[in-house]
């Protein structure tokens, strides 16, 4: 026989007399793990054992939907839909010149407290139809800007709104140039109803990713302005609300904190509301709505969760029921060799 | 084409022979990276993932850091670039050590100190004792006054034994000094691989005695690589140098094997390829409408009313990069390392350890371990793999007289040569010297024979118990000691064994009278049809019939003796034959067949092969796996079928049917596989063993005429028996079935077997005695047959399963992924937002999810004694029940569903004023990950420590590591894990996504297990609940049918098989293991038992 191929590349004349005899290579040590024989616990899926599962989800879920829920239901929040109502009858057939033109937006709205609202009580724009998470929008921003005043001219990511007349923006890109500028002014039984607009954006945001010696520059300086402007004499670290808005939104709904009012507002009580219409929205049927809202240990008002505990709390506790039926009614021994027919010969031809 | 190589001429070599530079590396310093890089990127999925990483540099569709993609290719690249460049640095290395080697090399007439790669072509090279032989050398002078060296060669063929190789006539009894100066030309062959032949003539130049023409075989070269032993020095003529020798040529990276699971994952990654391209389609088009009717209302956007020409491109191509991540960039990492580690555990195991000679298992392919559990047929060579190929002599019988029966009638034998009968005499003297064998004296006196067939081991070994004792061998004398006296034969030449021929003889001259005889043994149709005119053979014939229904294998014996002339003349053509350059063997056989007639038949001898532990039970466990066996062997059809009745490979007569198909003509050969396909296509619809039979002479005309018949009586022949087969017909019959869509495995031990080993999906080697040639060939090497159903049932259906499983959860999870990405681009404007950030995507790609499912390699679902009772389970992988496109489709729609509810949960719980981008994404990818935890959780059968401790502790680290990215102010992500951990509404949104993700997934894998279990599921159910597991499902007894028209064999068992095995005479440690009966009155061959035992793993030299 003539073939003798190696059984590898590395079968030349130097390795050869080391892969030629495996006959002296060592034996293989003896472990558990090189043999393969690690104690193992080998669950498997008896009724017992699935059914006492899915009650004991049920257990669980349901009671923390019933809290969910309540503490959900225990937020109060008044919405406040303004988009509309804020144009003048005139320009209903056309909002859109409307917020493009030089007429006075200022636009009266009562909101009337219906339940008890502790403090703080926090006052939220909401956009709909708005895609801050679009991804010419999303990208279109500089970290490192914002942060450090020595990279004010880093404005690579901003494009389209990069510079104007030649000079870079601080802050670049859409979303900064693009900041929500509708304003409130609260007051209630005549009197001016404080909202504080500190603390509402996020500490580390403030500290970190806003730098206390960046100002505005060439700010909404070009032909097109977007939305709000910013005093070119505060650091950008204390341009809360343009923080807040660059903290961009994922889902096409969302809402922003605008201010906290730190008061309780008792039923009944009537705010009377002045706000700037000044944001366009129009151009794109996005609604525009003031949110009042308290909140609870989950957050705000949301019944998803509770709802959605209840709801598979629920299934889990009729599957169980079901599963046990099922086995009372037609019990099955489990690892029965009979199912183990190899009469049919698998292998055969 | 032939090469000349001029001795000692220094110069005129270089320029047209290399030098003795060897090289294995397959690359240089300076072609590493180019050529390495064109290697990896030949493979599809590569330039894919290359294509991936280029858009991504493109800033204008990259939804995410071109890192998260260059990342992971350039760790992947720089994984296997770096295995490859370490093992071509240990190459270098070995090779480095081989050349700069310190050799004695002749010099301008003086030895000289040099270095092994500095040899030239036609430079004499001195050698020492154990010396390496550092290039193909032309023996010139040797120590041996006789001209004759040994050497080992096992790091060529693996055979363990010394060989013999002696100087060429001419250059017999040459001076010492002068072997220096010594000039002249050597015709040879250019290089080639065949380490057996070696067909050039030498001529001297004067002053060196004549201008003859001196022919050169193999026998007269030593390779490199090979030992110089026994020997005090030798010389030789370097004829072959560098990477040009035998060894060089021979060296070669094998073709790449493909599993039948690598087939399939590339096939489900191409429809998934096609799924993405459709999804991109749609998106790209849906992205565009969008942009174009609403984005242009969405003045913040500031979409510029005229865009560049490629505009229309840019959302498909960014869909593109966001769905390119369902083909996992890890799969390949993960499948590498899965595969090496179930090399590894098949190296490791020490149930596959042969405890006689020490030799584990070993796994040279690490690639192939799935296919293992999808074997539908073993090709299995007999000698040496089924039977332990350690011949005993059983059985002679001399001129009619038989010698050994169930009687034991040894004594007799003895007697006879005791009585100086002249058959027996004769008889026992042929099977003493006739061959090639060479008797060693050890330092005791006892004399160790090193023989290279064991047949011929047995037979001298035997020989020497009858008193006729071959003592020694004194370059052409003989030696034999023979009742106290000495008997001297002169060996004139060796008509060697090849397997066409069938037959050796030996010319021997009596040195006592003069007389030359002429001695040959050989197969039955190689001798009898030879015996002279007036002798009956009928005789014979029945004997070697007879014997071979024992399953023993025969020899005949025969002699004749030669006229003083006749043997000359035939002589010089024997010598002139040796020396032709074309198509030696064919003359020298043709110049033998003039000498090899006439005979006069001494006898048969029978030489049992036992057969190997096990293998019965290990052919019977695997028959059960639905695992078809066909036997090819060169041996006889009678030996064969007996061998194959006494290892279950066919059942007996009630149960089995065996059909045969013979004839020596074309029609005759197509009646009967015509016959015999009627008659299987009869009885495959019962299941009762049907086997065929056919010889190598019927193989040939069905193959070459009748293929499709043939063919189709492959696919409904579960069992065959093909018997004198070459090796090229054995590897035929593999590429037959491989055509026809089986998974072969081959298994031999032999270098007969290699063709066959190379050619099947799955080749193994038996380490044995026939050396280490099929083993090396092999993708695998067992020491014994019976490891295979250990290979086969545990580790081949352990790493389908796994595998079956760690690539489709690799789809799952990237899937899932992807269509997040993709849902969640529905609610951004469809412009092609990626939800994650770059980090968290190549995390989880290469580490999150890679890590837990990695374990899987030690998920048992069965316990390997549950696998041994139940081998039919293996069905399971062999139909690749557990990958295939509707499992796949199973996983598809898994994670479309845990896709769907995470991002649904996701997008609830965090809407509003908790719908930051950022904090939205880590919920969704939290929820993936706890998510996979679970479905890993769900998906392992059996938990070690090492499987809790990766899910559980890859959940775990799936917070550490983001609290860390969370604590580095310049990552996007900061602070962001920290306030999340904080938030109740996160802990709750996560166990809503594991309740509401598992609880279906639970619901119907509970269902499916429970009320219609599949085989496996009850097993493990039975296997758990305790219990004794009872084998129901035997392939019950059916009733007989016999048809009439199929002459069946008689294949009758013998009855009682132990007591007819009792040795005859020699008796091995071993041999006691299969005889029970009686043995006793043997027990005064025991003292000189001493001498058989002394067994060499020889190895036989065909």
């Amino acid at each position: 026989m003539s073939s003798n191929t190696p059984s590898s590349s590395a079968g030349g004349v130097g390795s050869a007399d080391s892969s030629a005899p495996r006959r002296n290579s060592k034996r293989p040590k003896y472990s558990k793990f090189t043999q393969q024989e690690l104690p193992a616990c080998k669950p498997i899926l008896t009724p017992r054992w699935v059914i006492s599962a899915f009650i004991l989800v049920s257990i669980v879920f349901i009671p923390i939907g019933v809290v969910s829920l309540f503490a959900s239901q225990d937020v109060v929040e008044i919405i406040d839909r303004y988009e509309t109502e804020c144009v003048p009858q005139d320009f209903r057939n056309n909002k859109v010149s409307f917020i493009q033109s030089d007429a006075n937006k200022t636009c009266t709205r009562r909101l009337t407290v219906t339940k008890r609202m502790k403090q703080p009580i926090y006052v939220y724009y909401q956009l709909d139809n708005f895609y801050q998470n679009h991804r010419r929008y999303v990208k279109s921003r500089s970290d490192s800007q914002l942060k450090d005043n020595s990279s004010w001219n880093d404005v690579s990511s901003c494009k389209p709104e990069d510079d104007s007349n030649g000079q870079p923006i601080v802050p670049c890109g859409l979303i900064a140039w693009s900041l929500f500028n509708d304003t409130y002014n609260f007051s209630l039984n005549n009197q001016q109803l404080a909202v504080n607009k500190t603390e509402i954006s996020w500490k580390s945001d403030r500290d970190s990713k806003f730098g206390n010696d960046v100002f505005p520059r060439n700010f909404q300086n070009g032909t097109l302005i977007g939305g709000k402007s910013l005093d070119p004499t505060v650091p950008l670290s204390e341009q809360e609300d343009l923080i807040v808005w660059m903290r961009t939104a994922a889902l096409p709904t969302f809402r922003k904190l605008y201010g906290k009012i730190e008061r309780d507002l008792q039923p009944n009580e009537v705010i009377h509301v002045t706000l700037e219409n000044n944001y366009n929205t129009y151009s794109f049927n996005g609604k525009k709505k003031l949110v009042l809202s308290t909140t609870s240990w989950l957050g705000g008002k949301n019944d998803f969760l509770g709802i959605a505990y209840l709801t598979v709390g629920g299934l889990c506790f009729f599957l169980a029921l079901s599963f046990t039926v099922v086995y009372l009614v037609k019990p099955r021994r489990l690892g029965d060799p009979s199912y183990l027919s190899w009469n049919r010969n698998p292998g055969g031809q | 084409m032939k090469r000349y190589v001029y001795i000692n001429e220094n110069e005129s070599s270089h320029e047209l022979y290399c030098d003795n530079r060897i090289s294995n590396r397959k690359y240089t310093v300076l072609n590493f990276l180019p050529k390495n890089l064109w290697e990896q990127f030949s493979r599809f999925m590569n330039q894919y993932f290359l294509l991936i990483a280029c858009l991504q540099l493109w800033s204008l569709i990259t939804p995410v850091n071109p890192a998260s993609t260059w990342g992971p290719l350039i760790f992947i690249f720089a994984v296997s670039a770096s295995k490859e460049a370490w093992d071509d640095y240990n190459r270098y290395l070995s090779d480095k050590k081989a050349n700069e080697k310190l050799v004695w090399v002749v010099r301008q007439g003086i030895r000289k100190h040099i270095q092994a790669q500095d040899i030239h072509v036609g430079n004499i090279v001195w050698l020492r004792e154990n010396d390496e032989v550092p290039c193909d050398l032309v023996l010139i002078g040797t120590s041996d006054p006789q001209g004759l060296c040994y050497v080992e060669t096992s790091a060529l063929d693996g055979e363990t034994d010394l060989k013999t190789r002696g100087i060429p006539a001419t250059c017999m009894g040459i001076d010492f000094e002068l072997l220096h100066k010594i000039k002249g030309v050597i015709e040879c062959p250019n290089p080639d691989k065949d380490i057996r032949r070696f067909d050039a003539n030498l001529r001297l130049f004067p002053p060196f005695i004549d201008n003859d023409v001196c022919p050169l075989t193999i026998k007269n070269t030593i390779l490199q690589s090979c030992y110089l032993r026994n020997t005090e020095w030798a010389c030789g003529v370097a004829v072959h140098t560098g990477n040009e020798t035998k060894l060089g040529m021979s060296r070669g990276i094998p073709e790449p094997k493909l599993t039948a699971m690598d087939a399939m994952i590339d096939k489900l990654t191409g429809a998934i390829f096609v799924f993405q391209i459709v999804v991109v389609m749609v998106l790209g088009i849906a992205g565009n409408v969008w942009k174009d009717t609403e984005a242009r209302k969405q003045w913040y956007v500031l979409y510029p009313l005229e865009g560049p020409w490629y505009e229309l491109l840019v959302i498909p191509l960014r869909f593109e990069l966001l769905c390119s991540i369902m083909i996992p960039i890890s799969i390949k990492v993960s499948l590498d390392l899965v595969k090496s580690l179930y090399a590894k555990f098949i190296d490791w195991d020490s149930e596959m350890i042969d405890y006689e000679t020490g030799i584990p298992s070993h796994a040279t392919n690490t690639a192939i371990s799935e296919d293992l559990g999808q074997v539908e047929y073993i090709m299995t060579d007999k000698t040496g793999t089924l039977t332990e190929n350690r011949m005993i002599f059983r059985r002679c019988c001399i001129n009619g007289v038989f010698y050994g029966n169930e009687s034991g009638d040894a004594l007799k034998l003895l007697n006879a040569v005791a009585g100086s009968s002249p058959d027996v005499i004769q008889f026992v003297t042929v099977m003493a010297i006739c061959n090639t064998v060479i008797p060693i004296k050890s330092k005791t006196g006892a004399i160790l024979y090193k023989a290279q067939s064991q047949d011929e081991d047995a037979l001298v070994n035997a020989a020497a118990q009858l008193h006729m004792v071959y003592a020694n061998k004194n370059a052409n004398i003989l030696e034999i000691r023979f009742n106290g006296s000495i008997i001297k034969y002169e060996l004139l030449e060796i008509l060697e064994f090849t397997s066409d021929r069938k037959r050796m003889s030996v010319v021997v001259k009596d040195c006592q009278n003069g007389k030359i005889l002429l001695l040959s043994k050989g197969a039955d149709e190689a001798i009898l049809p030879y015996a002279y005119d007036g002798q009956q053979t009928r005789t014979f014939i029945e004997v070697v019939e007879q014997y071979a229904q024992l399953g023993l294998r025969t020899l005949c014996l025969a002699w004749r003796e030669l006229k003083e002339d006749e043997y000359q003349e035939w002589s010089l053509m024997f010598k002139e034959a040796s020396s032709t350059l074309v198509d030696r063997e064919w003359r020298i056989a043709e110049v033998c067949q003039r000498l090899e007639h006439e005979f006069e038949v001494l006898g048969v001898t029978a030489i049992e092969d036992c057969l190997q532990d096990g293998v019965p039970e290990t052919i019977e466990t695997l028959r059960k796996a639905g695992i078809n066996f066909w036997m090819l062997t060169g041996d006889k059809q009678n030996t064969a079928i007996q061998i194959a009745l006494s290892c279950n490979f066919i059942s007996p007569e009630p149960k089995g049917q065996l059909l045969l198909i013979d004839g020596k003509t074309e029609d005759e050969v197509c009646r009967s596989l015509e016959r015999v396909l009627l008659t299987m296509r009869i009885t495959s619809s019962e299941p009762k063993d049907v086997a065929f039979v056919v010889d190598g002479w019927a193989l040939e005309i069905a193959l070459k005429h009748y293929r499709k018949a043939f063919t189709e009586l492959a696919i409904l022949s579960r069992t065959a028996i093909c018997c004198r087969v070459t090796p090229s017909q054995k590897a035929q019959l593999v590429e037959l079935l491989k055509s026809c869509d089986y998974r072969t495995l081959a298994i031999g031990d032999g270098g007969n077997d290699v063709r066959m080993i190379q050619q099947a999906d799955i080749g193994v080697g038996i380490s044995g005695r026939e050396g280490l040639q099929a083993a090396r060939a092999a993708d695998y090497s067992i020491g014994k047959f019976r490891f295979l159903k250990r290979l086969i049932l545990v580790h081949g259906r352990y790493s389908y399963n796994r595998t079956a499983f760690l690539s489709q959860y690799s789809f799952y999870k990237s899937l899932v992924i992807c269509f997040i990405q993709i849902f969640f681009s529905f609610i951004s404007g469809v412009s092609g937002t990626s939800l994650f950030n770059s980090v968290s995507l190549m995390a989880y790609n290469v580490f999150y999810t890679s890590v837990p499912v990695l374990v899987s390699v030690l998920d048992k679902d069965l316990s390997e004694g549950t696998v041994m009772q139940h081998p039919q389970i293996l069905f399971y992988c062999q139909a690749g029940r557990l990958l295939n496109p509707s499992t796949f489709a199973g996983w598809f729609g898994r994670s479309l569903f845990h896709a769907i509810i995470v991002f649904v949960i996701t997008i609830h719980a965090y809407a509003y004023e908790k719908s930051e981008m950022e904090e939205l994404s880590m919920v969704a990818l939290s929820g993936c990950i706890w998510l996979q935890a679970f479905v890993v959780a769900l998906e392992t059968n059996s938990f070690t420590v090492l499987q809790h401790l990766a899910i559980w502790g890859n959940l775990v680290a799936f917070y550490v590591i983001n609290w860390i990215i969370s604590a580095i102010p310049a990552s996007g992500m900061y602070t962001i894990m920290f306030r999340l951990c904080r938030q109740p509404s996160y802990w709750i949104t996560m166990f809503l996504i594991v309740a509401a993700g598992m609880g279906p997934v639970l619901a119907l894998k509970y269902l499916r297990y429970t009320y219609r279990p599949s085989k496996i599921n009850t097993l493990q159910q039975a296997e758990r609940m305790g219990g004794p597991i009872l084998t129901l499902g035997n392939i019950e007894p059916q009733p007989r049918s016999i048809e009439k028209e199929v002459s069946p064999l008689s294949i009758t068992q013998p009855k009682s098989r132990s007591p007819v095995y009792e040795p005859l005479l020699s008796d091995s440690p071993n041999s006691s293991r299969r005889s029970l009966g009686p043995g006793t009155p043997f027990d005064f061959f025991q003292l000189q038992s001493r001498l058989s035992s002394n067994y060499s793993r020889n190895c036989k030299d065909n």
